[in-house]
């Protein structure tokens, strides 16, 4: 049977599985629109905001491992939908945009609501098409969600003209597609493996740096496996949370900026790094002519072009996360008999010395809310078990010093792209997928503005995300900065006029609470997640003046650390060579 | 260092722009650019001039196989390998100047290929440096316009970028 070009990007969502997308109606996507109200199988979010679906299928995708979609008009439609797009593209999330596009004829011709759309995402996107003929349609689609979903997943741009959406052409969607040009690579060299274990079990001071990829792979399994059968420390970027349990003593924590003492130290003073999943990114190494000088690098990604671009690495080893880290598991066991966990045991010894500065120490005696009281206590009454999205700046890093996951896919922030305004609509994609279970969204006062339009579609779907505001009246992490390296000139780093938030959720038919005292926060937070129906927003009152620690400055390297003053002091360094 | 990569990709609208865009927001150098489509239509074939150290190359070689739209490249410059560029020169030509110019395309196996009273349109091939060497042997004469090609090139012996 013929059906309409709209008719057949509804049809393809269907057959590719998608049960919820997440967009915005607008002229050059009417058609689509209507196909939409003529079925009942794929269900449609309508947001506030463009930023707002692409931020909302990104956070869905995130925690579910499936493709998140997004429906967007032409022009602003796509390019208020950029910032999430860019920010999926950063961290690697699966999605697939679909835009309208003013009709085949009109293009170029500056028509209302014209944008080039494949133009402007191009460098935010995995991959773009623009269709043509709507016999390509259908193929298109499925090679939309094939790249998206294979290799580094990463975002993908449908743009549709609108009269290939009213044209007619018989349907088949492809079961599969190949593509000449795009074939990721999954398993790893059998060489590259073999070697690698050779360097492993061979290592005195090693250390497991393991990232996004590890989550994105759903390799956490054969992570801790491998880890286990070593005895080996193993520590995890701020994308990487989850992948190894927080309460496991092998674990040193989060590494990089504001990752701990521990963690830092043990990637500077380590002669064998194996780094999975894990792309060296600035925030981690800080200084590169610093970085780790007496590591052998193995490094696993399933992207050749992370390897090597920033550091030099002795083992590269291209594949999948899972399927290498599998690999390792059974090298490892096939030559059980040489793993000796006690040549570590020194090394071991120097992280425990520095495991002893209680590198995460805040002052407990305040009158004032410490935000890292606040995560902590979220994480006691939560037993770790919630889905946390979070913004960005202070309240971003405290939550993934101190929430402690245990699972992966649970910690969900924008951690490439820095995208203040991520923490709500991601809350929602996640909300939309786990209905029952619980979500946090941890945000400042700054971000959670700068989405705020989206309670109002959390009204509509009765979502009850509850949000976790830790107010403290400035930009944090900029005045922070301000504060170490500006001489303490605040530069519009105050928000001035904030809102009453309480009344602004109420008004959005949500509750609000207010908390300013730090013996309320325990009974608050119990309160509002006794409300299992409601959107709950806990503005709570924090210091002002708290600062995240410990923190590697610019230009510094890992064992360069600025250490809050309540942390113990730093054990003299040792001969490590 | 200099290296020509070159690649086939895909002849469809766009693709064009994801190499070039890729140069530039990533701060790669380009010292020339050529493409044109092959003897199969789907395909096209690029020519990349750059320069970088070999960590830099190596980075380009990676994200430009990254780029959907590349089916496959190859790096020229790492066996032998055959560069030709194709240069258009317009010149001045009166006087005496004419006998002394002829003389010169003779001597770089260029060819005049057309000429009013008071120009000539010169056509001349070769590598990259036998092009800068005409132009600074031209010294003398005034040049109206300079159009190159750009490099274009291809491996010697049985090595070969196809399908």
């Amino acid at each position: 049977m013929e059906l309409t070009g709209a008719d057949i990007v509804v049809k393809c969502l269907q057959d590719e599985g998608i049960e919820y997308i997440f967009g915005y109606p607008g002229g050059a996507a009417l058609h689509i629109y209507d196909a939409l109200y003529r079925q009942d199988k794929v269900k449609h979010i309508l947001v506030r905001h463009e930023q707002g679906a692409s931020h909302a299928a990104d956070g869905y995708a995130r925690a579910t491992g499936k493709p998140g979609v997004v429906l967007v008009t032409s022009g602003p439609g796509i390019t208020n939908a950029v910032t999430g797009i860019a920010t999926a593209y950063m961290d690697s999330a699966p999605l697939v945009v679909i835009s309208g596009q003013v009709p085949t004829h009109l293009i170029g011709d500056d028509a209302f609501q014209e944008v080039d759309a494949v133009g402007i995402t191009r460098p935010c996107v995995k991959h773009n098409f623009l269709v043509k003929d709507v016999r390509d349609l259908a193929t298109t689609m499925k090679k939309a969600f094939f790249v998206a979903t294979s290799g580094r997943p990463g975002p993908v741009l449908v743009d549709i003209p609108k009269d290939i959406t009213a044209e007619k052409t018989e349907y088949i969607y492809p079961r599969s597609v190949s593509m000449r040009s795009y074939a990721p690579v999954k398993r790893g060299h059998p060489k590259q493996i073999k070697k690698a274990v050779d360097l492993l079990l061979n290592a005195r001071r090693p250390i497991v740096y393991a990232g996004g990829g590890v989550v994105l792979a759903d390799a956490e399994d054969a992570l801790r496996e491998m880890v286990r059968l070593l005895g080996y420390p193993c520590t995890n970027t701020l994308m990487g949370l989850g992948a190894y349990p927080h309460d496991d003593p092998l674990f040193l924590g989060m590494l990089g900026m504001h990752g701990t003492y521990e963690a830092n130290m043990a990637m500077h003073g380590c002669d064998v790094m194996l780094a999975v999943g894990a792309r060296f990114d600035d925030r981690i190494t800080g200084d590169l002519s610093k970085f780790s000088p007496f590591a052998k690098i193995i490094h696993v990604d399933v992207d050749p072009s992370s390897i090597g671009k920033n550091v030099k690495v002795e083992i590269p080893i291209v594949g999948d996360a899972k399927s290498v880290l599998e690999d390792l598991v059974r090298e490892l066991k096939a030559r059980a008999a040489a793993i000796n966990q006690g040549q570590t045991k020194q090394w071991w010894q120097q992280i425990d010395e520095w495991r002893g500065i209680n590198c995460l120490a805040y002052d407990q005696k305040s009158e004032k809310i410490k935000p890292q009281y606040v995560i902590e206590k979220l994480h006691q009454i939560t037993n770790g078990d919630a889905f946390v999205t979070s913004d960005v700046g202070q309240h971003q890093m405290w939550a993934a010093q101190f929430y402690g996951f245990g699972k992966t896919r649970r910690w969900i922030n924008s951690g490439g792209l820095g995208t203040m305004g991520f923490g709500l609509p991601a809350a929602m994609g996640v909300q939309i997928a786990y209905p029952d279970d619980l979500v946090c969204c941890i945000t400042g006062e700054a971000s959670i503005i700068m989405c705020i339009q989206e309670l109002s579609t959390c009204k509509q779907y009765d979502l009850p995300v509850k949000i976790i505001n830790l107010n403290n009246r400035y930009m944090g992490m900029v005045r922070q900065w301000q504060e170490f390296f500006y001489d303490r000139r605040y530069s519009h780093s105050y928000m001035d006029a904030l809102p009453d938030f309480v009344a602004l959720s109420e008004s959005f038919g949500h509750r609000g609470i207010l908390v300013d005292q730090p013996a309320d926060v325990e009974g608050a937070l119990i309160e509002a997640f006794a409300m299992k129906d409601q959107l709950v927003f806990l503005d709570f009152i924090t210091d002002q003046a708290e600062n995240v620690y410990p923190m590697i400055a610019a230009g510094k390297g890992h064992n360069e650390m600025h250490l809050h003053p309540g942390s113990g002091e730093p054990p003299q360094e040792r001969e490590l060579a | 260092m200099r290296h020509i990569i070159s690649i086939l990709l895909e002849n469809e609208a766009g693709a064009l722009s994801r190499v070039s865009g890729l140069f530039s927001a990533r701060g790669y150098n380009i010292e020339s650019l050529t493409v044109a489509p092959t003897e199969d239509s789907t395909l096209s074939r690029m020519t990349i001039v750059t320069a970088g150290s070999d960590e830099i190359i190596e980075q380009i070689v990676k994200q430009l196989n990254k780029l959907v739209d590349v089916v496959k490249l190859q790096e020229l410059t790492e066996g032998a390998h055959i560069e030709r560029e194709l240069m258009l020169t317009k010149v001045k030509a009166t006087g005496d100047a004419r006998e002394e110019i002829k003389r010169l395309v003779d001597i770089f196996r260029g060819r005049i290929i057309d000429v009013t009273d008071s120009t000539y349109t010169l056509e001349l091939t070769g590598t990259v440096e036998k092009l800068d060497a005409f132009v600074k042997a031209l010294d003398m004469t005034e040049i109206i316009e300079v159009v190159r090609s750009g490099a274009t090139g291809i491996a010697r012996g049985e090595r070969a970028l196809s399908l």
